[in-house]
């Protein structure tokens, strides 16, 4: 039973857990053992038990940009699915965008969250070939941003707050992409997010990929799992262009600053949500919990606050984001001299106003 | 065979790259990508930079446009010394993103991707951004989004319309997830700038792709093009790579966006000064 209840790590292990595998494999032989020769090796099971925990506490606490990648890309990660199954009461799914057709790589629907009503609006990877397909591996057309939009406006006519799950490689690079204005269907989305009057809080759960997450991620509050990660580009996109070499990934997430850390660091991420021993693809059920208590006081302290003050808020948030990372240089010699002529000419009046009234064109 | 195809793909790619591209090189003559005339190299720049045998449309930079669109010296440029402070720190290939910046400035109008300033055009006062493709790809960071952002403001409070000048690959890598904040950043003040019902036209020349294409270029009252101007949300490679199908004839041009929907109209670039003067009129902003 013991066994049971610590199952961690059981099979899917990336390439840095090799130290947790062994001590799976031994803890397995000693279970085995136990039951077909009947001898106790329950003290040598805990104790390989302890020091598994005390491995993945600090292969995890010293995880690199490149490995936090690979966690957030876990075959066994918990996507939308789960969250909607484990978090989200009596979900009613919304389907389509009234316009093109329904895209099921974003999933938007009616439910409630703790006891708050709540829209829910959410990118999903799928689990298994089939419903990846169907899903186009969580990569949204279009439609799914206008739907998202459409879904949002429904829930801001009603004054019902908006829950965004981000978990997407990106949006998708077709060429029907491309003939429905992907472009335009993200830039629609920024600005009506911006001002849409209900409280928004956006969390990264997995994969945060460029402009195809930002797409669902203004809001009032951003919020990013432990090992999620959330780029500009891809890794291996990054790699391609400035190294003119996919597989330097490695290096190139690295140099993209794209961990909850950085994130937070940066200013970009409200609150990192902690995830459980050994990441969220061993124990879903504390993952979705951690990201439930994270929603419900968040919403709670969103809608103490009147609807002005919070898109007051809102907007100074996305103003004052990259304000820090831009610095005025003084000006050198040349253009100072230049500067103080071209004051003295104005002074002087040796240059007349332009003329501000119409020409006729 | 999807070798040789990638291969020729690869061969006649004219898409979006960090690396400037030459298409003025030193030398007398020209020889046009349109038409693929030999032509003499002051007929074109004295024709603003279009070959006056096809009105093929030469990708040009910030200080180009500023000759041509506004009234001359009537551009009055602010935060001329806003630059990055690296917040990430990036380095690549044994080199830094400080120095690619610097480099870039040897060939670029300004010290950032972007020129922001009040100018006239025919008369009428806007306020004028101009992006700069000479300055890394005309990527935007957090001085463009900043610079962007300035320019709205004091479009707002000076009621002037707002006329932006795309020329871009997208968001700057180099600035990791600082750059991507921009596209909500530059959205939100257009979305104020909105709300007080100011007039905002965008005009998307060649390149327009990326985070820039899918934020702010896209939010016009109205949205003009180039002639020929790549516009997109996806690198044409990107989607080639993903969905291995031979691209469409004149995939993600003007003409393209035009037949799809998503530009109102294509300006020739002789035209621009009067059909921008036009369309402020039209709207009946600053009429005193
Ligand atoms: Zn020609």
């Amino acid at each position: 039973m013991a066994h049971k209840k610590v199952n961690i790590g059981k099979g899917d292990y990336l390439a840095f857990e090799d130290t947790i595998a062994d001590i799976d494999s031994q803890i397995s032989e000693l279970t085995r053992l136990s039951s077909v020769k009947g001898i106790d090796y329950s003290a040598e099971i805990q104790k390989l038990q302890r020091r598994q925990v005390a491995e993945f506490g600090r292969i995890y606490s010293n995880l690199t940009a490149w490995q936090t990648v690979q966690v957030a890309r876990h075959p066994k990660r918990p996507l939308l699915g789960e969250y909607l199954n484990l978090m989200v009461k009596d979900f009613r799914q919304l389907h389509g965008d009234r316009c093109f057709g329904d895209d099921a790589a974003i999933v938007c629907g009616t439910g409630h969250i703790g006891r708050e009503k709540v829209l829910i609006v959410g990118q999903n990877k799928g689990r298994d070939t089939k419903e990846k397909i169907k899903c186009n591996f969580g990569c949204p057309n279009p439609e799914g941003y206008r739907k998202a939009l459409a879904k949002m406006k429904f829930a801001e006519k009603f004054n019902i707050p908006v829950v965004t799950l981000i978990d997407t490689p990106g949006a998708y690079p077709g060429i029907g992409a491309e003939e429905r204005g992907q472009a335009q269907a993200i830039a629609v989305n920024l600005m009506e997010m911006s001002r849409l009057r209900v409280p928004i809080i956006c969390i990264v759960i997995g994969e945060g990929g460029s402009g195809g997450a930002l797409g669902i991620g203004v809001g009032d509050k951003m919020a990013i799992l432990e090992y999620a990660y959330y780029s500009v580009i891809s890794p291996e996109g990054c790699a391609a262009i400035l190294w003119r070499d996919g597989t330097k990934a490695q290096e190139a997430a690295e140099a993209l600053k794209l961990t909850s850390k950085e994130l937070h660091r940066l200013g970009i991420a409200d609150a990192i949500i902690a995830e459980p021993l050994g990441g969220a693809h061993r124990n879903t059920h504390d993952a979705v919990y951690n990201v439930e208590q994270y929603i419900i006081r968040t919403l709670r302290e969103l809608k103490r606050m009147s609807i002005d003050n919070l898109l007051e808020d809102r907007y100074k948030k996305l103003r004052a984001i990259g304000t820090a990372s831009t610095m005025m240089l003084p000006l050198d010699d040349t253009e100072k001299k230049i500067e103080i002529a071209a004051s003295k000419i104005i002074e002087a009046g040796q240059i007349k106003p332009i003329s501000t009234t119409p020409v006729e064109v | 065979m999807i070798k040789t195809m990638a291969k020729k793909a690869k061969a006649s790619w004219d898409g979006f790259s960090l690396k400037p591209r030459r298409q003025m090189p030193e030398g007398l003559w020209i020889k046009c990508p349109g038409c693929e005339k030999l032509l003499f190299k002051k007929a074109v720049t004295d024709n603003q930079d279009i070959c006056p045998e096809c009105n093929y449309h030469f990708r040009i930079g910030a200080a180009d446009r500023i000759k041509y669109l506004v009234d001359e010296g009537s551009f009055e440029q602010y935060l001329t010394q806003m630059v990055t402070t690296d917040p990430l720190n990036f380095h690549f290939r044994g080199t830094t993103y400080k120095e690619r910046a610097k480099a870039s400035e040897k060939v670029s109008a300004g010290k950032e991707a972007i020129l922001v300033g009040k100018a006239f055009i025919k008369g009428r006062p806007v306020m004028l951004a101009v992006m700069d493709f000479n300055y890394l790809g005309g990527s935007m960071g957090a001085v463009v989004g900043e610079k962007l952002c300035v320019a709205i403001e004091k479009a707002i409070v000076e009621s002037l319309p707002l006329v932006v000048v795309s020329s871009t690959g997208g968001a700057r890598m180099h600035e990791g997830v600082v750059s991507l904040a921009q596209m909500a950043k530059t959205s939100a003040a257009l979305a104020k700038l909105d709300d007080h019902g100011g007039l905002f036209i965008s005009v998307l020349t060649d390149p327009t792709t990326g985070g820039v294409t899918a934020s702010f270029a896209m939010l016009g009252d109205v949205i003009i093009a180039e002639p020929g101007a790549l516009i997109g949300f996806a690198g044409a490679r990107t989607i080639y790579e993903t969905i291995k199908v031979e691209l469409p004839k004149g995939f993600q041009r003007a003409e393209f966006l035009l037949e799809h929907g998503f530009v109102d109209m294509i300006v020739h670039r002789k035209e621009l000064r009067s059909e921008i003067a036009r369309l402020i009129d039209y709207c009946g902003k600053n009429q005193t």
